[in-house]
């Protein structure tokens, strides 16, 4: 069963002279019960897309649905059956942590009690403050009081924009050990992510950029998808080892990956006629071995390809 | 100890709020034209470390100086002798890209010649020549923090501090940033940086993890994965991030 729908949607900002289109055509399609990731760099596209299919903002072009409704007729069904966490921490600063909870319950006509079970896991680690104040917690608790709050209704389908931006490696890996104990809950989720890393979290993923999705797919699908031959380079000058891959006829394109230095190998050429260059060069030990694409070689081979055309 | 080719110099560098103790004795060096990591999960410290640094919070206890002067007495000196730029704050969005670099520029009390000079000079190197006369708030992300950076040392200085200078900043660009980040350090500019992508750790010279206040390592990422055997830098944020006992920011 479909859970969400996007249908050709189109956003543009500003007037004649200084337009930016936010969206610029993006279909999609998620299963009830599925985790699906938006993945791309600020100003892909991604919270213009959140807010439409919450019905925060409307369209410029195209439809979109949630659970069947119409995100511009039916926005009033649509807001009692959705959750959405924002990118920016928006509860109440003064008011305390039951506070803000109580007060969601509320506007839902509902209570904390009557939907304790779902966000227990994840309430449970703040319960303890409840008499704090939203304003005095820590990133990571905030997270957790924003995540229940929007939970509290039990929503069919929850957006969270942004979760993990600007949170450390420990904090976004907790972050998506609570998603996914949400989903087994039978929650549709769709997380929106610059990190390129927490795409393999998802069940499948749309990368977006420029306000256009580049591939909808599982993450294996994704990667599996990658054509060209992938090489990681290492030797002790990386500066001058990415200057010799980048001058090299057989090299499609090569850039710095952490410790080595990704090399997509062009057609006619392999690993051996790469190595064979390199060792020419005299540099010292080059240690060359073939790997698969990981989701971010694909972004950037997708990227790259995108302007070319 | 502190020689002449010590760019930063911290000696058991403190800060206590209160009863609470943000920075707790950190002593490191970081070498003239050296690329430093500073990581450390939320809440472990860095920011504060940092503002002590910049000159704009005084130290509890401890000593520090940067490009040679003192962080207790001199820091109008450091700020002048260092950039800073950071994803949250880094150039005015309704100034022009030109108006910018002559705010910024003039700040730091550049001559009409200098400025001139090489606001030419890096219009061209970014690209940048048609859209010298657009508002920053019209250009792509990337694009900003590109130029951000080159304003943060437009002023030739002999640090310069980048805040998370990456954060939901594309791949492609990103690693675009980091060959601008070698040129600078390969001109000599010290940099000393902070990060939540573990592939840029790997970039830097030498790498210190914060948690808790202090510095629980600093080495080349290469030793680092060595001495916590294992085979990414990840693995290792992540041994030593999960025995913080305080929470995030």
């Amino acid at each position: 069963m479909v859970s969400v729908i996007a249908n050709n949607l189109t956003k543009q900002y500003g007037k004649k002279k200084d337009i930016v289109y936010a969206l610029k055509g993006v279909s999609f399609e998620v299963e009830k019960g599925e985790l699906f990731g938006i993945i791309g760099p600020d100003g892909a596209g991604k919270t213009s897309l959140f807010r439409i299919l919450t019905t925060l903002l409307l369209p410029d072009g195209g439809t979109a649905s949630v659970d069947g409704l119409d995100v511009v007729k039916d926005f009033k069904a649509i807001r009692q059956r959705v959750g959405y966490m924002p990118g920016r921490f928006s509860l109440y600063q003064d008011l305390t942590i039951e506070e803000n909870l109580e007060f969601f319950a509320t506007i839902f006509n509902t209570t904390i009690q009557e939907n304790y079970d779902l966000i227990k896991d994840i309430y449970s680690q703040i319960e303890p403050f409840k008499d704090r104040r939203a304003g005095k917690l820590s990133g990571g608790m905030k997270q957790k009081l924003a995540l229940s709050c929007a939970l509290i209704h039990k929503p069919s389908v929850l957006f969270l924009d942004e979760p993990t931006t600007g949170v450390d490696a420990v904090s976004r890996k907790e972050f998506w050990e609570m998603l996914r104990s949400l989903k087994k809950q039978g929650i549709t989720i769709l997380v929106s992510t610059p990190y390129m890393d927490e795409a393999s979290l998802c069940d499948r993923v749309a990368l977006i950029q420029n306000g256009g999705i580049l591939s909808v797919d599982t993450p294996e699908g994704v990667i599996s998808s990658y054509k060209h031959p992938l090489l990681a380079v290492n030797d002790g000058n990386m500066l001058q080892l990415l200057n010799l891959l980048q001058q090299y006829e057989g090299v499609l394109d090569a850039y710095p990956f952490g410790e080595y230095h990704h090399v997509v190998v062009k057609e006619g050429y392999s690993e051996s006629s790469i190595t064979a260059y390199l060792q020419q060069q005299q540099l010292g030990q080059v240690e060359v071995h073939a790997i698969r694409a990981d989701i971010e070689d694909c972004f950037i081979a997708l990227m790259k390809g995108e302007g070319r055309s | 100890m502190i020689t002449d080719n010590t760019a930063i110099y911290a000696e058991s560098l403190t800060k206590r709020f209160g009863d609470f103790t943000a920075v707790d004795a950190i002593s490191f060096d970081v070498k003239k034209g050296e690329i430093f990591g500073f990581l450390g999960a939320n809440g472990a410290g860095k920011t504060t470390a940092m503002r002590m640094l910049c000159g704009l919070s005084i130290p509890t206890s401890g000593k520090a100086s940067v490009a040679g002067f003192d962080v207790y007495k001199q820091t109008e000196q450091i700020k002048r002798n260092i950039g800073y730029m950071s994803q949250k704050f880094s150039l005015y969005e309704d100034l022009t890209v030109r108006e910018n670099i002559r705010f910024y520029a003039g700040i730091y009390g550049k001559s009409d010649a200098f400025i001139k000079e090489k606001t030419a000079f890096l219009l061209r190197e970014l690209h940048l020549e048609a859209e010298e006369n657009k508002l920053v708030r019209s250009l792509p992300l990337g694009w900003k923090q590109k130029l951000a950076f080159s304003v943060a040392i437009f002023h030739e200085p002999e640090i310069v501090f980048l805040d998370e200078p990456t954060g939901g900043v594309d791949p492609v660009t990103r690693r675009e940033f980091w060959n601008m980040i070698y040129k600078a350090a390969e001109s000599g500019i010290t940099i000393f940086v902070t990060t939540h992508y573990m592939d840029e750790a790997e970039y830097c010279n030498r790498v210190s993890i914060m948690v808790d206040g202090r510095i629980d390592a600093l080495d080349t990422p290469g030793q680092l994965k060595k001495t916590f055997n294992v085979s990414s830098m990840d693995e290792v944020f992540l041994k030593l991030a999960r025995q913080a006992k305080r929470s995030g920011d």
